[in-house]
């Protein structure tokens, strides 16, 4: 009796002290809903892994919530060991030197294995500095994809366009059918940075603005601005839907059969396989055969886990340790197949090939082999200031565009001249 | 000439201590960091920062999307208050005059006053929705071509139509107590003299209710500048355009969305000189109108 209690005791403590042991480290995420309990369960599962660290995940809302949490934490001293980042905030926190360590240097400094050319060509460089050396890890990767409803492409005797000239020839057929061809999502997403890697397009001076904050915007060129000038055409003869900036109005519009064909992201594909009512596919973004030289690979959407400075060594092993467990093969695996976000390093694609998930679904291979397409040498990505009120200011003038307020030129030249000054404004703030 | 001086100790100032503690902390020591962060360039983290006396406040002024915001805000404010202080003042006067089931009116016109901005804001476009919108659809089969998606008037309508319904309650409650605090024999009297109700409500009525109207106005504009806030996030954003983005909302979206600091601390700076300006307009100006 006596040496059981004792053996309790023992394992008692025993268990108290590896609790004790473990170091906690916090991430910060913008993941909610469905997304949300995959992360959930891969913090489970990094815990259950190993016992030096025990990690804690948080939602702290979405992308710029999590943001803005983030950068309060950090003023007060009490900024968590990983934060999500999202593509359009990836210049304010990488050029605020010190923020923090970059995750090649944390990541070599603990002895984990790290070569760039183990990730996808589309995701490798989006979060580097101008040196190609990896500063966020990307995380949720995602590209804009066709959707298209097959019933509706049937009975109007149309293909998948490939090309916007191909779209060009469908569209009228589609509304012959009773549908309005096309909507997208996310016009500054979709129609302008995505545009410019999709056509090889230098999107702004000093190398997309990874060289320096001293940068201009080179969104007001005669390739964008036809595209738009279409874009607006083809509203006005009813081709295209404008159910205004947000998201799901215009995922809506498709779901309920409004709109046959519809432009979000590769993500997205989870929520429509259980939203829509109709057989849809999936199919890369349209390009303008002639233009720069499409098609090339398009950017990266989506955020990537920074690590913040001023926590301990032992703390930022930790970080090393997630980070390593996040990249395996089998984490990327998961997270793409139930989440639709590509799978970062090429490990974990051929681990998807193998498994024959694409036979099973190919429509979740797309947006992986529009990402691996041919790159340029302007598809790596941009790095821009301020860029969340850029992407207000297209918004904006977008807005004015579809409702007549504005010629296509009147909106670019306000683009151009509104997006200098906040980018000026940015190099001001950050250069010295 | 003798003043006449009443001893006095200390216990009065310990009494509107926590009150002026409370002034202190919450809104003269972020007011003055406010000040301060408005004439500093800094980046997002703290990292690094410099003086540039008015740089920031030159920027906001010059920006074209700026003006059309505070031009909007004034509008938007201006018909909120007005709107929702006739609406209400309409109500109150009926619902005190209604003897049957009066309990049940009153408590229903009061409801609203549970529902948070937010909420408000999120019904409201549902209702506005092209895909699935009651009126949204019944204004167009009446022929309007509504279109709030495009059309900057449209947009506005459906937000100044949430704002006003959520504060409408709000000032039902005010005027309805403040109808009941008018005497009987004041009310009786001018029964006996003047026959038409219309004539005894601006000239008994309207005048004795004049205090609470004007409390009203002030907390109804205030509600207009800053409390829509939610309910322009979750309908319009802003949108067409940037029409219907008030200058608090301008504030979230550079400050908070785009951490640009002194920006947007120039710009609350800005928004609070209105505000303050505004005020002493109206306790100069309007309030001499009031009678006690």
């Amino acid at each position: 009796m006596f040496r059981k209690t004792l053996m309790a005791a023992c394992a008692v403590f025993a268990l108290g002290n590896t609790a004790q042991a473990a170091t906690e480290i916090t991430w910060w995420h913008a993941m909610d809903g469905a997304l949300g309990d995959v992360v959930n369960q891969i913090t489970e599962d990094f815990n259950a892994s190993q016992d030096e660290y025990k990690l804690v995940s948080i939602n702290k809302g979405g992308y710029e919530d999590t943001m803005t949490a983030g950068i309060a934490a950090f003023r007060a001293k009490n900024q968590p060991n990983i934060i999500q980042i999202f593509d359009a905030g990836a210049a304010t926190i990488i050029n605020a030197k010190g923020a923090v360590k970059p995750v090649q240097d944390l990541l070599e400094a603990n002895n984990v294995k790290f070569d760039i050319n183990d990730y996808i060509p589309g995701v490798r460089y989006f979060y580097a500095d101008s040196d190609g050396k990896m500063i966020g890890m990307p995380f949720n990767s995602s590209t804009p994809l066709l959707y298209y409803n097959k019933d509706a492409l049937a009975k109007a005797g149309v293909d998948v366009p490939k090309t916007w000239q191909e779209f060009e020839a469908a569209a009228p057929k589609l509304k012959e059918a009773g549908y309005t061809a096309l909507a997208q999502s996310h016009s500054p997403w979709i129609f302008f940075e995505n545009f410019m890697s999709r056509h090889n397009l230098q999107m702004a001076t000093a190398n997309n603005g990874y060289d320096s904050t001293d940068v201009e915007i080179l969104y007001n060129n005669d390739a964008l601005k036809d595209h738009w000038q279409h874009v607006k055409d083809w509203k006005d003869a009813g081709y295209y839907g404008y159910y205004g900036r947000a998201w799901g109005a215009n995922q809506d519009a498709f779901v309920q059969q409004q709109v046959a064909m519809w432009i979000g992201s590769s993500g997205s594909f989870g929520g429509l396989r259980k939203s829509a009512q109709f057989e849809f596919g999936a199919s890369t973004l349209p390009y303008w055969e002639g233009t720069g030289d499409a098609p090339k690979s398009t950017f990266i959407g989506g955020a990537a886990l920074f690590a913040f400075s001023g926590h301990d060594a032992e703390q930022d092993a930790g970080v090393a340790e997630f980070f390593k467990f996040l990249t395996k093969p089998e984490t990327q695996y998961y997270w793409h197949k139930e989440t639709g976000y590509v799978p970062i390093t090429n490990a974990a694609y051929e681990l998807a090939k193998k498994d024959g998930y694409y036979k099973e679904s190919p429509d979740a291979e797309v947006g992986i082999t529009q990402l691996s397409e041919e790159g340029g040498e302007w598809t790596k990505g941009y790095r821009l200031g301020f860029y969340v009120q850029i992407r207000e200011v297209i918004y904006r003038e977008v807005d004015k565009i579809m409702n007549g307020e504005e010629t296509v030129d009147a909106a670019f030249a306000t683009i151009e001249e509104e997006a200098n000054g906040l980018l000026k404004r940015f190099n001001d703030t950050y250069s010295n | 000439m003798k003043r006449v001086q009443f001893e006095h100790s200390a216990v009065p100032y310990l009494f509107i201590a926590p009150q002026i503690l409370i002034i202190c902390i919450f809104f003269l020591w972020p007011a003055a960091q406010a000040l301060y962060q408005s004439f500093l360039l800094e980046d997002a983290f703290g990292m690094s920062s410099q003086f540039v006396w008015f740089r920031n406040f030159e920027d906001v002024l010059s920006s074209s999307s700026w003006t059309r915001s505070a031009i909007f805000t004034v509008v938007f404010s201006v018909m909120v208050s007005v709107l929702s202080i006739a609406i209400s003042l309409f109500l109150a006067v009926r619902a005190d005059e209604v003897i049957r089931g009066a309990k049940s009116y009153k408590t229903l016109l009061m409801w609203g006053y549970a529902i948070a901005p937010p909420v408000a804001g999120l019904l409201g476009i549902m209702m506005f929705n092209p895909l699935m919108g009651d009126l949204y659809k019944a204004f167009n089969s009446f022929g309007f071509e509504f279109n709030h998606i495009e059309n900057a008037n449209d947009a506005a309508f459906i937000v100044i139509l949430i704002a006003v319904w959520k504060q409408v309650s709000v000032n039902f409650i005010f005027f309805l107590s403040g109808l009941q605090g008018i005497p009987k024999s004041v009310q009786e009297a001018a029964t006996l003299d003047c026959k038409s109700p219309e004539r005894r409500f601006w000239t008994i009525t309207f005048p004795l209710l004049a205090p609470t109207t004007f409390f009203l106005l002030v907390i109804n504009l205030t509600y207009a500048f800053f409390e829509t806030f939610g309910i322009i996030d979750v309908s319009t954003k802003g949108a067409p355009g940037g029409s219907t983005a008030t200058l608090v909302y301008k504030v979230y979206v550079d400050g908070f969305l785009g951490a640009d600091m002194g920006g947007s601390a120039a710009q609350s700076v800005l928004l609070m000189i209105m505000v303050s300006v505004l005020t002493v307009f109206q306790f100069r100006f309007i309030e001499r109108k009031v009678h006690y």
